[in-house]
């Protein structure tokens, strides 16, 4: 017994000591750092006060959350479509996928620009066809439509390999059942998904909420957070205060992501 | 009981083949005619094309064009599993994980739109059917393998299927646990008077459930019959020796005896191109000392099974004969026996 629990404190040493040097002091430090500025802690309570602050809270989560579902739903659907038919050109598509990995997030935010930015193609088909330009590369549109772009790829190879492993007897037991297709999708693919869907999903939010890039390249209207803690950082050489917003962004992403996790987890039990 | 709805369904394939895009023929043109309460049994080697038939008569695949399938004389050949109403049981079980038993049971019913307290009902029923109402709200991943299949049966006849089709229900359960499922599977066939297919490679199972054994090899039908007839009256060499235990002889017949290495064995309906004779253990005994007899062979083996002695006996054929002794005497190995045949149980094929 000793001896065992000796072996796995030793084994969990590693984790621990990772864990502590990468996460636990620097967010300790961080959270200190957030209240030694001028105005002490005020600057945690300003997030809250402060509707510049507040506002680009709201937007990131929110930015982040469409995401997090669009990307779940286009790529559910394709990630089962592409492991269920495979078709001539199946394994180049799939690898073609995985491009907007080896992407940074500036190179994102100019494809963006050149889809919806003033000179962007689908401005040029919205002024032909109805005489007024669409842009929206530069607003909170854009930015999601390039986290998606970012999302889309990994989340549908994790669709993929979970839903290899779905086991087709049940959804063949759910149709002589008397399941319709749309059924047999609500009631045995997508419960056999979720898994899948909770971690891409919780990947994809965390990354939505972080990302930079993309943003940056972006810029003019969009506040979002790490936009913001930038600009304190180095325009306005708010140490305090930029320290303070990436604590609260790291608590409220973790937040965020334990909270999806217990409600999924507890609806499969709720389920029966 | 009377828990089935309706009368039994009578099901026809008619000219159904199967061959898969890979080019694999799982199936040889069929015709066969399954009649309304019977339970016929699908029996063969691993490979040979049962699990393919019963996804045609279930609707999960579709036969080669050309083949119909018939639902009480009705086509029913493109119609989706969905509409055809029947419940599958598989050898996986292919329970919902995402649902406790009663939800499993209650799928079906669900989805026809029942109302709650007819639902419950039903569901109640069912458990109680299958003896697990104790069980109605645990999860799957608690359940032992039977359990298991009791809750997939229960969820198969919840909605009143026309038919019940099975694939190997028995295969993933130990010995034991085979055998207890296996009568409460055929007490409840018999009970619901409902048509069923049940498709297995274990030739115990299929003498016990089936009322007519349908026997496959490659993809075609060896023979059709009810298991005594199938036993008793093997149609192919494969029939005979897949099923049970068979023995046999070599040699040639002439003027009412067949001659072969153990001796000359009397036999007056033998018939004249007769070069092979096979006959079931049970036909076979280790004559008394006071009996006539032409046959002899050494004892290569015995085996003391408590109600009788399982013998091999040497009579220089490829393979030694099996003998069940009731006899209450000790077998010696290499100790020379007489040996008594009784005729009517000889096959010549
Ligand atoms: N989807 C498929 N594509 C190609 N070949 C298949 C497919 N399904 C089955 N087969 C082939 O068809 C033949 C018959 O298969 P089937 O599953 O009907 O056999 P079976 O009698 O049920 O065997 P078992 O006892 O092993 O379950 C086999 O040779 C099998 O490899
Ligand atoms: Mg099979």
């Amino acid at each position: 017994m000793r001896h065992e629990s000796r072996r796995l404190i030793l084994l969990l040493l590693p984790a621990g000591i990772f864990f502590a040097a990468f996460f636990l002091l620097p967010m300790a430090r961080l959270f200190f750092i957030g209240g030694s500025g001028k105005t002490g802690w005020a600057a945690y309570a300003a997030i809250l006060t402060d509707a510049h602050y507040f506002s680009s809270l709201l937007s990131t989560l929110g930015v982040a959350t469409a995401t997090t579902a669009a990307t779940l739903a286009i790529s559910g659907i394709s990630g089962v479509f592409l492991q269920r038919h495979k078709f001539p050109g199946n394994g180049a598509l799939v690898a073609m996928l995985t491009l907007p990995l080896a992407f940074p997030g500036v190179v994102i935010g100019f494809m963006v620009i050149m889809l919806a930015g003033r000179m962007g193609l689908i401005g040029q088909v919205t002024q032909a066809l109805t005489g007024e330009k669409l842009v929206f590369a530069y607003t909170m549109s854009g930015l999601f439509m390039g986290y998606v772009y970012f999302s889309i790829p990994r989340t549908i190879l994790t669709v993929m390999a979970a839903a290899e492993k779905l086991d087709p007897r049940l959804e063949e037991a759910a149709r002589s059942l008397g399941a319709s297709p749309w059924r047999v999708v609500l009631d045995v693919i997508i419960p056999g998904l979720k898994p899948a869907f909770i971690s891409a999903g919780a990947i994809c939010f965390a990354t939505a909420v972080g990302a930079f890039g993309t943003a940056f390249t972006l810029a003019a209207k969009i506040n979002v957070l790490p936009m913001v803690i930038y600009t304190e950082f180095t325009l306005s050489a708010n140490i305090a205060m930029a320290a303070a917003l990436s604590f609260v962004l790291g608590i409220v992403t973790w937040l965020v992501l334990a909270v999806a996790r217990t409600a999924a987890g507890s609806s499969v039990a709720a389920a029966g | 009981m009377t828990t089935q709805a309706g009368k039994p369904l009578a099901i026809a394939l008619e000219n159904c083949a199967k061959t898969f895009p890979d080019g694999t023929r799982a199936l040889e043109p069929l015709d066969f005619a399954i009649h309304a309460g019977e339970t016929v049994v699908f029996l063969g080697p691993s490979g040979c094309g049962k699990t393919t038939t019963l996804r045609i008569i279930a609707g999960l695949e579709e036969p080669d064009a050309g083949g119909r399938v018939l639902f009480d004389g009705e086509d029913v050949t493109r119609l989706p599993i969905e509409q055809r109403n029947v419940g599958m049981v598989f050898q996986s079980y292919a329970l919902f994980p995402n649902m406790t038993v009663a939800g499993n049971i209650g799928y079906g019913l669900r989805i026809r739109g029942t109302q709650e307290a007819a639902l419950k009902a039903r569901v109640g029923e069912m458990l109680d059917m299958m003896q697990i109402a104790r069980l109605a709200d645990r999860r799957i991943d608690q359940l032992s393998g039977g359990q298991r299949q009791r809750v997939a049966l229960a969820r198969a006849l919840a909605v009143r299927p026309r038919a019940l089709l099975l694939d190997e229900p028995l295969t993933a359960l130990d010995a034991k646990l085979r055998d207890t499922l296996r009568l409460d599977i055929d007490s409840l066939l018999r009970s619901l008077g409902i048509t069923a297919i049940y498709v297995t490679h274990d030739q115990a199972e299929a003498m016990a459930l089936g009322d007519r054994i349908v026997v496959m090899e490659h993809g075609r039908v060896a023979q059709i019959g009810e298991p005594r007839e199938i036993y008793q009256r093997p149609a192919t060499r494969f029939v005979a020796e897949f099923i049970g235990t068979m023995n046999r002889l070599t040699g040639s017949a002439k003027n009412g005896v067949f001659s072969c290495k153990a001796g000359n064995l009397p036999w007056a309906e033998a018939p004249a191109n007769a070069t092979e004779i096979l006959f079931r253990p049970e036909d076979i005994r280790v004559a008394e000392s006071h009996e006539e007899t032409g046959l002899q062979g050494t004892v290569a083996a015995a085996f003391f099974l408590g109600d009788r002695t399982r013998l091999f006996v040497e009579v220089g054929e490829a393979r030694p004969l099996v003998i069940e002794s009731t006899a209450r005497r000790a077998f010696r190995h290499g100790e020379t026996v007489r040996l008594a045949i009784d005729p009517r149980g000889l096959v010549v094929l």
